[in-house]
């Protein structure tokens, strides 16, 4: 079958639309057996996949001496926030004030999120959409480079960290994290997806390449760079500052809370409650990113 | 008269021979190469250079503390000579790619194809629980109790309930159960980057594609599936078969917390457990650089063979 080419239209700025323009409600090509199959199939597989959400909430609401039993029960039976309150004493008596944590972490997570999404992007679109000297070696580099173990790399990078003279900052954290290989491998392969057509209406109309992939590339591709932004969002979170951030002052609150779980087993309450927050946070900015990769959906179309 | 028209086009050869040359190339692509700048500029610096400087430590000695000595093919010959262990390790994670890789490729594309018939809040909170290995850090843990070794790990204990075994299994101490679990933890962790990648692949997707579809004849989902659907979505395919790739040959976190590393008689051991036994336990980087670069060989020339599979979607 012959790929049709894809055909953007605006409704937005009509006052009525007609009822055959209308997005359709139902959708085609929908047995009812394929819908039991496919959602039994869902249903006994999301069991399983549920299993350490499940874990973390229940350990999270166990009092100590659930916690301690042997063999282990999954489901809390006297749910308590002690844990919680646990923590939160826990928590006002570091070293440093552990706001200072929390705020590093915002830095180092945003910073790292956002410059990653944008340079990224950045680079994706005149590699997915313009024709220029070098662009397959440029590209070929990054696929290739995904596919080296990290962990071998890791001494050299250090070395390059300490002789740029970023060591024991939050650039050292930040800047290697800009120049991840995947997230521009996702924008460009989305980029691609879009037809020509989109790009060469706004060029006669005199957009330059700056305006035309800030309003018209990036709109047209959310979906991606929201899931590119849970990606790196997850990653920049777990960091706990490894060997680059010496400083106290500098630490993640990643690195703060598993300070705490590793007091042995007196924090065990207060540690399964930081597997909760640890695991809480990107969970909550996954739905957000998540439900705004639907709404793309009922707003599609270009926007100016 | 004749003179003129000679000229004209020599000009004209002239004119489209400065096109062609790359210094009038680059000055007319000159935004695009602003634009990718800030990019390839740390890449340069923070992933081209360590890969280059790991694959010439590889034809060294590099004890980490002292300068490296060039010893040229030698951390190689051993590799493949001398090294049994490796050679153990290798044949694990063929057959692990092999297995899990095609795998959780479909299962990714399964899911994210079924998740999107749903709607709204449903829909996020679906793709949650599915992606909810991914998201729970080391969410493996949970593995560990079911395969606890003594009567009281729910796997043992469901299996006496229904007197399938007679004794306690140490499931991750007997050498014939290891691989298999690995495979299957590995297919419960699989639903992560090319999942989401495909989620938000099927967002974009023209539904006026699906009208048009209908239109021509394509009768029921599975049709649509392989004549709308994939094809529209190739570049998220390709994608997800690269981060597939480079998951399931690097995989060696979960051989290491829920067999250990060594495991027993070497039954987990996979390319990437063996390059941190040498890089991370041994110190010897020479060493653990140039199992790096095979493994950087393998998937590269795997990567090659799957794209040109991909290729033939939807034909």
């Amino acid at each position: 079958m012959k790929r049709r080419q894809r055909q953007i239209v605006d409704y937005s700025n009509r006052k009525w639309v007609p009822f055959w323009m209308r997005p359709k409600e139902k959708k085609l090509n929908r047995s009812k057996a394929g819908n039991g199959l496919l959602f039994t199939l869902m249903f006994i597989c999301g069991i399983f996949m549920a299993l350490p959400l499940v874990m973390i909430i229940n350990n999270a609401l166990k009092p100590l001496d659930e916690l301690f039993q042997y063999p282990p029960k999954i489901f809390v039976k006297n749910p308590t926030l002690e844990n919680f309150s646990d923590l939160f004493v826990l928590m006002t008596d570091t070293w440093v004030p552990f706001s200072r944590y929390i705020m590093n972490t915002i830095i180092i997570t945003v910073g790292g999120m956002v410059g990653h999404v944008v340079i990224a992007s950045l680079a994706a679109y005149p590699l997915a959409k313009h024709k220029f000297p070098g662009k397959n070696i440029l590209f070929n580099m990054v696929v290739l480079s995904m596919m080296f173990s990290w962990q071998v790399t890791q001494i050299p990078q250090y070395l390059i960290i300490s002789w740029l003279h970023i060591n024991n900052t939050y650039l050292a954290l930040i800047l290697p994290a800009w120049s991840f290989g995947m997230g521009l491998y996702l924008m460009k392969q989305f980029m691609e997806q879009l037809p020509d057509t989109l790009m060469e209406s706004a060029k006669i109309d005199g957009a330059g390449e700056w305006k035309i992939f800030w309003r018209i590339i990036m709109p047209n591709v959310k979906p991606a760079w929201l899931t590119l932004a849970i990606f790196q969002f997850q990653q920049m979170w777990g960091n706990t500052g490894g060997t680059f951030l010496r400083d106290e002052e500098l630490k993640p609150l990643q690195y703060s809370l598993l300070q705490i779980t590793q007091g042995g087993p007196a924090r065990a309450g207060a540690g399964a409650a930081v597997t909760f927050v640890i695991a809480a946070v990107p969970i909550i900015f996954f739905l957000v990113c998540q439900s705004n990769i639907m709404e793309t959906m009922t707003t599609s179309g270009m926007k100016e | 008269m004749a003179d003129k028209t000679v000229n004209t086009s020599e000009n004209s050869i002239k004119i489209a021979k400065n096109h062609k040359s790359l210094k009038y190339q680059i000055h007319k692509n000159r935004a695009s190469y602003f634009m990718m700048a800030p990019y390839f500029i740390l890449f340069f610096f923070f992933t081209v250079l360590p890969v280059a400087i790991s694959m010439i430590l590889s034809f060294t000695n590099f004890n980490v503390l002292e300068m490296p000595d060039f010893v040229g093919w030698k951390n190689y010959i051993k590799l493949f000579l001398e090294d049994d262990i490796f050679m153990i390790s290798l044949k694990n994670t063929l057959l692990f790619a092999v297995i899990t890789g095609p795998i959780s490729y479909l299962l990714c594309l399964l899911f994210a194809w079924i998740i999107n018939e749903f709607k709204g809040k449903l829909r996020a909170f679906l793709t949650l629980i599915f992606y909810a290995p991914s998201i729970c850090g080391n969410a493996y843990v949970v593995w560990n109790l079911i395969l606890t070794g003594d009567r009281y790990g729910y796997l043992n204990g469901l299996l006496l309930k229904y007197e399938i075994i007679d004794e306690a299994i140490v499931w991750m101490k007997t050498e014939k159960y290891v691989m298999p679990i690995l495979i299957i933890v590995q297919l419960w962790l699989s639903l992560g980057t090319g999942f989401l990648a495909f989620i938000a692949g099927l967002q974009t997707i023209d539904k006026s594609l699906y009208e048009a579809a209908a239109i021509d004849g394509v009768k029921n989902r599975w049709q649509e599936l392989w004549f709308v659907t994939l094809p529209a979505m190739k570049p998220q395919l390709m994608f997800g078969a690269v981060m597939q790739i480079t998951q399931s040959f690097a995989v060696a976190d979960i051989s290491i917390n829920l067999a250990g590393n060594p495991s027993v008689n070497y039954a987990g051991a996979t390319v990437v457990t063996h390059l941190l036994d040498y890089g991370s336990t041994r110190f010897e980087m020479g060493y653990a650089s140039a199992i790096a670069t095979i493994l950087f060989l393998l998937m590269v020339g795997t990567n090659k063979l799957v794209q040109r599979l991909l290729r033939r979607v939807g034909e």
